[in-house]
């Protein structure tokens, strides 16, 4: 038997509390019983990437974190990237440069690019494709997806400079 | 199996407890790169995580009044090589810190977790070894210091007990005209195990010209990774330049004992030996040379 522990946090800026099992993934706790499937589980080893969240400000594999170790702390997940209805400049980039085929690598490309921009909003082409390396994406070649990061990067820095 | 139990010790002592209380069936938890995975593919059975990041000696790192750095054993690799003054002052740490894993990998990985895990391809270990680092290990009973060339046993093995805890790793200031490096060779620029690692600590004379002191360690050619005494030894004394280095180089291919499977062969991991000690080495004098 074990004991489920108590966890509270924030997710997406709403707090959030749990009962975790204490060896169960955060990508499980997500998934499973929060209902935030955007986060997908790719390998469940930590090399592809597929289940990035932001924990505390650091990007991270969800499969690679305890549930329990989220407690008062703050989480940033796919579902919190778009403002409402409006996609954040990053998806729309995707979309409109055709950066996903079967989609399962896309939420951790774009909350691995949303992590890079935010801190280094003029982060150039080498330095996105070596922040990318721990993403893998099976389907398009990855160059569709560099091309929208640097778009995304693009639209990202013209929102800043008209607010 | 998943862990029964999870706690995170807001302090050393509390840690420390708790491993006594539990021994074998409680696992330090760091960034969890390794842990949480070996558990998930049943490669490590564990009852109780204990979770150190909470505790502050093993999450911080601070320079020392003598010029040494000492490196809580939990704080991540991102960390470390965020910073301006380790980068200056400890670069082959940083050559080190930036390979291990993506970006995602960095924010949690911790150098005493790539330490304690043991893996004889471990990217820090060389590193470390060629630095002199010490470990510094706690547990209720005692307190004691390990030098890191002496910490590895196996692969996989070290000198822990049960009830021990890393708590951090302290490198020496580095000596005037000292340079150092760390290089590792796999078949893809990023996110691989190492074929064969190895770093390098050299000390020059003033003028540049001859190594007065010299550490080279290699690895994933031994069960665990190795400090070479005698590519050191082909060097002090002599003058710096290709006939010192390739004595060096010759001296890790004597002492590599390696073996063949999925990532290489033995004999293309000798080969190697020479030829990143080679590499670190040159990397290390224009380090010196610069300092
Ligand atoms: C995708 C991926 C890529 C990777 N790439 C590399 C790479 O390029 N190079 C490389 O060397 N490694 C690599 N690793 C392995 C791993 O990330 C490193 O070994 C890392 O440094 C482990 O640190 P951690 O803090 O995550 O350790 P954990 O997983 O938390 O712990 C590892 C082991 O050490 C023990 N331990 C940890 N801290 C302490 C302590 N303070 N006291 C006592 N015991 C302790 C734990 O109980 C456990 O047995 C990779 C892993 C993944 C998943
Ligand atoms: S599912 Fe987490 S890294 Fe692949
Ligand atoms: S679109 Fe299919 S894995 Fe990337």
């Amino acid at each position: 038997m074990t004991d489920k522990l108590h966890i509270q946090t924030t997710i997406n800026g709403e707090e959030v509390e749990f009962l975790a099992a204490p060896g169960q993934s955060l990508l499980a706790a997500l998934r499973d019983d929060l209902g935030l499937t955007g986060s997908k589980e790719g390998c469940n080893n930590g090399n592809c990437g597929a289940c990035n969240v932001i924990l505390d400000g650091a990007l991270v594999n969800a499969c690679c974190v305890l549930a329990p170790e989220v407690n008062g702390k703050q989480l940033v997940t796919i579902e919190g990237v778009a403002d409402g209805a409006n996609l954040h400049p990053l998806q729309q980039a995707f979309l409109e440069h055709a950066a996903l085929q079967c989609g399962i690598c896309t939420p951790g490309f774009i909350v691995a690019a949303k992590a890079l921009l935010e801190a280094e909003p003029n982060a150039d082409e080498d330095r996105i494709r070596h922040w990318l390396a721990g993403n893998l994406c099976r389907c398009t070649g990855y160059d569709k997806i560099v091309r929208a990061v640097l778009d995304g990067a693009d639209r990202m820095r013209a929102a800043t400079a008209a607010s | 199996m998943q862990a029964r139990a999870y706690a995170a010790p807001p302090t050393l002592d509390d840690a420390l407890a708790l491993l006594a209380e539990h021994g074998a069936d409680a696992r330090v938890l760091a960034g969890g790169t390794d842990l949480i995975i070996q558990v998930r593919e049943n490669r490590r059975d564990v009852g109780v995580m204990v979770d150190v990041k909470a505790i502050r000696e093993l999450t911080e790192f601070t320079f020392l009044a003598d010029g040494s750095l000492r490196i809580g054993a939990a704080t991540p690799c991102a960390r470390i090589y965020g910073d301006s003054q380790v980068a200056r002052r400890f670069p082959a740490i940083i050559d080190s810190a930036s390979l291990i894993g993506g970006v995602q990998i960095q924010s949690r990985a911790s150098l005493g977790g790539n330490l304690c895990n043991s893996s004889p391809a471990a990217d820090s270990i060389p590193t470390l070894i060629a630095l002199g680092a010490i470990a510094e290990i706690r547990s209720k009973r005692q307190e004691r210091e390990v030098l890191v060339e002496a910490f590895c046993t196996g692969p996989g093995q070290n000198v822990l007990a049960a009830d021990e805890l890393l708590v951090a790793l302290r490198i020496p200031a580095p000596a005037a005209h000292s340079g150092a490096a760390f290089q590792r060779f796999i078949p893809r620029n990023e996110m691989d195990i190492s074929v064969t690692n190895a770093a390098a600590n050299v000390t020059l004379s003033a003028d540049g010209q001859t190594f007065t002191a010299a550490r080279i360690a290699i690895g994933a050619v031994a069960p665990t990774p190795l400090l070479v005494p005698a590519a050191g030894a082909a060097l002090v004394g002599q003058p710096v330049g290709e006939a010192a280095i390739e004595a060096a180089a010759a001296a890790s291919r004597a002492a590599a004992r390696p073996i063949t499977d999925m990532r290489g062969s033995a004999d293309q991991r000798r080969h190697l030996a020479g030829v990143l000690t080679a590499r670190v080495l040159r990397t290390a004098i224009e380090r010196a040379r610069a300092s």
